[in-house]
């Protein structure tokens, strides 16, 4: 394999990580956010 | 406070953007590694950042079994999780670098070993947050942060001390690195510094409108029971 493509698949982990890990919060912040909603009503 | 949030995933987007092409264009080659030696401006940062978001973990435990502070307990929490999530980062970049370099995905050597224990140690704190029920489960948390946190210098000062396969520190004294490249080093670094403050504020709010809900919730069960 071509080094630059241990590169790239280095720096596409990260992202990933990083980006599946924002995504989960965001997804957690909204429901609980709609909890608190439901539970003000 | 929204404000604050928006200015910050500004700022922190920016400096991810200028960090990347700092690191994939501007900074220069390596002779030895070539191209594949800029997976260091990601893997010593990420690194650097879970050693810190460790520190604030072990120090808000500490906070909070001397004070039993409710924030301080949602902090550790907050600081140990996205912790955890820069220490994966090491963990996958590092066998990616390893590979063309030493010719092996993973060794055994001592640096290695102790960050695989180090993220263990503190998966092992986050599960016992998410499973345990018992009340006491924030103080035994706590005291198992402050233990874990002695691996985070063994850590850092196994590469000083001993002799491993891995690198040996290149910036401070006996560095040789490239000040060119400790430049963009440092912005990469000062970039996930941003990117950890960002999904810790995240994560803390998360937590504290989570407790607020389960909290509202023990109201409403307790209301419908007296009726």
């Amino acid at each position: 394999m071509n080094s630059m493509h241990y590169l790239y698949a280095a720096y596409i982990a990260t992202w990933v990580i990083h980006g599946s890990y924002l995504v989960i919060l965001m997804r957690k912040y909204s429901r609980v956010r709609k909890e608190m909603a439901t539970l003000k009503k | 406070m929204k404000r604050g949030f928006t200015i910050l995933a500004i700022v922190t987007a920016l400096l991810l953007c200028f960090a990347l092409y700092e690191a994939l264009i501007a900074a220069p080659t390596e002779q030895t590694m070539g191209n594949v030696q800029r997976i260091f401006y990601y893997h010593v940062p990420s690194a650097w950042t879970a050693f810190v978001l460790f520190l604030i973990n072990f120090v808000s435990s500490i906070v909070y079994l001397a004070r039993r502070n409710v924030k301080a307990d949602i902090l550790a929490l907050t600081s140990a999780e996205v912790g955890v999530v820069f220490c994966t980062v090491v963990l996958i970049t590092g066998p990616i670098w390893a590979r063309p370099v030493w010719g092996i995905w993973w060794t055994w050597d001592l640096r290695l070993t102790l960050t695989l224990v180090l993220w263990l140690i503190y998966v092992s704190y986050l599960i016992l947050r998410r499973f345990s029920t018992s009340g006491k489960t924030p103080v035994i948390a706590a005291v198992l942060a402050v233990f874990g946190a002695l691996d985070v210098p063994l850590v850092y000062f196994s590469i000083w001390f001993f002799r491993t396969q891995h690198p040996s520190p290149v910036i401070g004294d006996g560095g040789s690195l490239d000040p060119r490249m400790a430049h963009v080093l440092l912005i990469n670094w000062a970039a996930f510094l941003c990117l950890a403050w960002l999904l810790c504020w995240t994560r803390y709010r998360l937590e504290f409108l989570k407790r607020e809900v389960e909290e509202a919730q023990a109201l409403e069960s307790l209301m419908e029971t007296s009726r």
